[in-house]
C-alpha cells in the first residue's frame, strides 16, 4: 500500500498539487505566469483542484508580448472569468513605448527576449514575491537542473552553479526583501504526461492545437503563422494555406507550426508518440546557441 | 488511440551514481536512446556538439550536461533529471555526479530515488567511490539498488570478472553494515547497449535481466499502511456562498489509507475526531493512500493549523520529541557549527534548532568513525545531537522518508544540512 498504487498521473499530480500549496502556504504574494499555452493551463487546472473549494488564491499574470494568437485571448478571458480568478496583464509594448527597451529588427525579430524586462517590471510593480510557471525539465537540458523552487536575486537573475539543495520534498522559501522566487510545479512532468492529462481530465484548451487550417510560410526548416500577420517576410518566402496545429503555443513570432491531421486528444497523442522532434525543436527562440536558455534563463527569463 | 496502456502505467524514480569515468553518462544516454526517448534535433545538437569538441564518436553524455559550465570542463556538476517512458512504465532519473566533492548531490538525487543504480568499471572492481555511493544508498534508504558492471567489452566479457566483482560487492556490504534488502548485479556495455535495453548474445554466462527489464519490473515496498499519517499543509475556508462553513486540511498522505469515518487523532495537540469527507477539486473520494494530496475534513470544529500531523487513531502512533539524534549530510561550506541557531523545516513544520553535540563524523572512505569533531563542512556526513525549540511530530527516517527527514536553513537562507532521524535522544 503506498505510490505503488497511484498511476503516474496521480502521482505527478499528487506532487504538484503539494507544490502550489507550499506556495500559498509560504509566499505573502504568489502568481500564476499564465501564457495560453496547455503548460499555464494545466498549471492553473491543477491549482484549482489544490485550493477547491476556495478560489486559487493568487492571481493569472499574462505577459503579452502583443503578437497573439487571437484565439489564446479569448480562451484567457474566458478561463478568468470561470475560475474567478484576478488577471494581470504586463505589456511589452507598454515596456517598448517607455524607452525600457528596443524592439529587435530583421527578419528574425522577436520580442522573446524583451519580456524578461516586462516580466520583471510586472513583478515588480505588483509586489510579487512568487511567480509559478509551467516550465518542465523535459524540455531543455538547462532546465533539467532547475530546481523546483528556484531563488533569484535582486535582478531577478538564476545563479545555476550555486543553487539551494533540494531534497526529499522540502522545499526551502526564505528570500531577502527585494528577491523572489519562480517555482516550477510541473518540473517533472513530460510532454506526454502533459497530454495524457489534459486527456484524462478532458481539459478544454485554446482551437490553436487542434489541426486547422492557416496562411503560413516556411522558414529555416519549420513552419510559420502568416496570420496573424506579424513576422516581416523575405522575398522568396511564400505564403501558403495548410494544415497545421500548434504544439507549444507563444508569441506568434516563435511558435512554430506543425502540419498535422490531428483532430482530437487522442489523434495529438498518437502524433506525439510517433514524433521524433522535440516540441522546443520548432522554438526559434532556442536555436540562437548551445545554451540559449541558460542564457536567457540567468537574466531573469521565465 | 494506441496509448490508452500509458494512463496506467507507474512511475519509478531512480538515481545513478559511479565514479568519474564508469561511463554513467553513456548508460544514462543509452537508455533515453534505445527508449527512443532522444529525438532527432537532441540527436543532432548532441552530434554538433560532440564535433565541435573534436570527439569522434557522439558524446552521449552531452545530451545530459546541460550546464554552460558543465559543456566546457565535461563534466557534471548539478543533479539533472532525465524522463523517459517505456510502455510498461514511467522512469524520472536524478543523475548525479561522482566527484567526492559533490557528495551533496548524490545525497539530494537519492532522497527521493526508489532505486539506485551503482556503477562499476569491469577493469577495476569495487573502487573507494563504489563503497562512498554505496554507504549515501544505505543511509538514504533506497530501498532496492542495482550494482551495473560496466565495460565488459574491455574484460572480453569474461564471467569470472562478473564473479568476482559480485562476491566483492557482497562482502563490502556485510562488512561495512550496509542496509540493503535487495541487490542485483548486472554485467553491461553501455557504450554498445549490451544488457542496457536488451540482453546481450555476448555473455551468454548471464541468465538475469537487462537493466531496462529489471526497472521495468521491480516492485518497490510501501510504508505501514495501518498508521496513516497527514501532515498539514494549508487550511482551505472559501468562505463563500456556496462553502459557507467549509473548513478542510490540505496536505499529501505519508504512509497509509484515509477511509471516509475513520477515527483520528491530531497531533501535537491529541484531539480527536472522525473522518467526514475526502476533496480533490470537485471530487470526493471514499479514500485516498500514501502519496496522494487530498483536502480532508473532519467532524469536530478543533483547532488544528499547518504543521500539525493527523494521523490514524490506530496502529503505531508518531512519536514526539525535541531532542533528536540525526544523521546529517553537510551540504555547504559554510560549516555546522555546535550552538548555533538553524531553522529546521521537517515535513510542513518549521522550527529553530541547535546541534548541541557531534558524536562522530563518518569517514566513509576509511569507513571509520571519527570522534571529537566540533566543525563539519560540505559533504561531511555525520551523528549528531539536535535540540530544537519546540517538540516535531516525527518517525524514524527508516520507518517513513517524509516523517524522518529534514533540512537545515542557517542566517543567509540558504539550506546547508540534510538530516535523518534516528530516534529521540533520551
Amino acid at each position: 500500500m503506498s505510490l505503488n498504487q497511484l498511476t503516474h498521473l496521480n502521482e505527478l499530480e499528487a506532487e504538484s498539487v503539494f507544490i502550489l500549496r507550499e506556495v500559498a502556504a509560504q509566499f505573502e504574494k504568489p502568481c500564476i505566469l499564465f501564457s495560453g499555452g496547455k503548460d499555464s493551463i494545466v498549471l492553473t487546472y491543477l491549482a484549482y483542484k489544490a485550493f477547491y473549494p476556495a478560489k486559487i488564491p493568487f492571481p493569472l499574470v499574462h505577459i503579452d508580448t502583443g503578437h497573439n494568437f487571437p484565439e489564446t485571448l479569448v480562451y484567457r478571458d474566458e478561463l478568468v472569468k470561470r475560475l474567478g480568478a484576478d488577471l494581470v496583464v504586463g505589456s511589452v509594448q507598454k515596456s517598448i513605448d517607455e524607452g525600457k527597451v528596443v524592439e529587435e529588427k530583421g527578419f528574425n525579430a522577436s520580442r522573446n527576449k524583451l519580456q524578461t524586462v516586462t516580466l520583471l517590471d510586472t513583478l515588480a510593480g505588483h509586489k510579487f514575491d512568487c511567480a509559478c510557471g509551467g516550465a518542465r525539465r523535459d524540455e531543455e537540458k538547462a532546465r533539467a537542473k532547475e530546481r523546483i523552487f528556484s531563488h533569484r536575486d535582486e535582478f531577478g537573475q538564476w545563479n545555476p552553479k550555486n543553487q539551494r539543495p533540494e531534497l526529499w520534498n522540502i522545499f526551502n522559501a526564505k528570500k531577502d526583501p527585494g528577491e523572489h522566487f519562480r517555482v516550477f510545479p510541473i518540473s517533472n512532468w513530460t510532454e506526454m504526461d502533459v497530454w495524457q492529462y489534459i486527456y484524462q481530465e478532458k481539459i478544454e484548451l485554446p482551437s490553436l492545437y487542434y489541426t486547422h487550417m492557416r496562411k503560413c510560410f516556411y522558414r529555416d526548416g519549420q513552419w510559420l503563422a502568416a496570420d496573424p500577420d506579424f513576422i516581416p517576410r523575405r522575398p522568396e518566402e511564400v505564403v501558403e494555406e495548410r494544415e497545421v496545429r500548434c504544439r507549444t503555443i507563444g508569441d506568434v513570432t516563435c511558435t512554430g507550426l506543425t502540419l498535422s491531421h490531428a483532430h482530437s486528444l487522442e489523434e495529438i497523442i498518437d502524433e506525439i508518440a510517433s514524433t521524433r522532434v522535440t516540441e522546443r525543436g520548432g522554438r526559434a527562440d532556442d536555436k540562437r546557441s548551445e545554451t540559449a536558455m541558460e542564457d536567457r534563463k540567468k537574466q531573469g527569463y521565465f | 488511440m494506441q496509448n490508452n496502456g500509458y494512463l496506467e502505467m507507474k512511475l519509478l524514480r531512480f538515481t545513478t551514481a559511479g565514479s568519474v569515468d564508469d561511463g554513467k553518462s553513456t548508460l544514462i544516454g543509452r537508455l533515453l536512446y534505445d527508449s527512443k526517448s532522444i529525438f532527432e534535433d537532441q540527436l543532432e545538437a548532441v552530434e554538433e556538439a560532440s564535433r565541435s569538441r573534436g570527439n569522434e564518436e557522439v558524446n552521449l553524455a552531452l545530451l545530459t550536461d546541460g550546464l554552460r559550465a558543465e559543456r566546457e570542463q565535461g563534466i557534471t556538476i548539478d543533479v539533472a533529471y532525465r524522463y523517459f517512458a517505456t510502455p510498461k512504465r514511467k522512469f524520472i532519473i536524478a543523475d548525479t555526479p561522482g566527484h567526492i566533492q559533490y557528495t551533496r548531490n548524490m545525497v539530494t538525487g537519492a532522497s527521493t530515488a526508489d532505486l539506485a543504480v551503482i556503477l562499476v568499471d569491469a577493469r577495476h572492481g569495487i573502487m573507494e567511490q563504489t563503497v562512498r555511493h554505496s554507504c549515501i544508498a544505505s543511509l538514504l534508504r533506497i530501498p532496492k539498488v542495482v550494482v551495473a558492471v560496466n565495460k565488459m567489452d574491455l574484460v572480453d566479457f569474461d564471467s569470472k570478472v562478473f564473479d568476482d566483482i559480485s562476491a566483492a560487492y557482497t562482502a563490502m556490504i556485510n562488512k561495512n553494515g550496509l542496509e540493503f534488502k535487495d541487490v542485483i548485479f548486472i554485467p553491461m556495455c553501455a557504450k554498445d547497449g549490451d544488457n542496457v535495453v536488451s540482453r546481450s548474445e555476448l555473455m551468454p554466462w548471464y541468465s538475469g535481466p537487462s537493466l531496462l527489464e529489471h526497472l521495468e519490473q521491480v516492485e518497490i515496498p510501501g510504508g505501514d499502511a495501518d498508521s496513516m499519517r497527514f501532515p498539514v499543509q494549508y487550511v482551505i475556508r472559501p468562505i463563500s456562498r456556496q462553502f459557507p462553513d467549509f473548513r478542510g486540511y490540505g496536505g499529501r498522505i505519508a504512509q497509509g489509507i484515509i477511509r471516509v469515518g475513520d477515527s483520528i487523532e491530531v497531533l501535537p495537540s491529541g484531539s480527536k475526531s472522525t473522518v467526514t469527507g475526502i476533496w480533490l477539486g470537485e471530487k470526493q473520494k471514499e479514500q485516498a493512500v500514501a502519496g496522494e494530496s487530498v483536502c480532508i475534513t473532519i467532524k469536530d470544529d478543533i483547532d488544528i493549523s499547518r504543521g500539525d500531523v493527523i494521523a490514524s487513531d490506530s496502529g503505531v502512533k508518531p512519536s514526539m520529541s525535541n531532542d533528536f539524534v540525526l544523521d546529517v549530510c553537510w551540504l555547504r561550506t559554510s560549516p555546522l557549527v555546535c550552538g548555533k541557531r538553524y531553522t529546521i523545516r521537517h515535513a510542513t513544520q518549521e522550527v529553530a534548532g541547535i546541534v548541541k553535540e557531534i558524536e562522530y563524523k563518518l569517514d566513509i572512505d576509511k569507513q571509520e568513525k571519527v570522534y571529537d569533531i566540533e566543525q563539519l563542512t560540505a559533504n561531511d556526513i555525520a551523528r549528531v545531537h539536535l535540540k530544537t525549540a519546540a517538540p516535531l511530530v516525527f518517525d524514524a527516517y527508516r520507518d517513513n522518508r517524509t516523517m524522518g527527514s529534514l533540512i537545515f536553513i542557517d542566517g543567509t537562507n540558504d539550506t546547508v544540512g540534510a538530516g535523518m532521524i534516528v530516534e529521540s535522544y533520551d
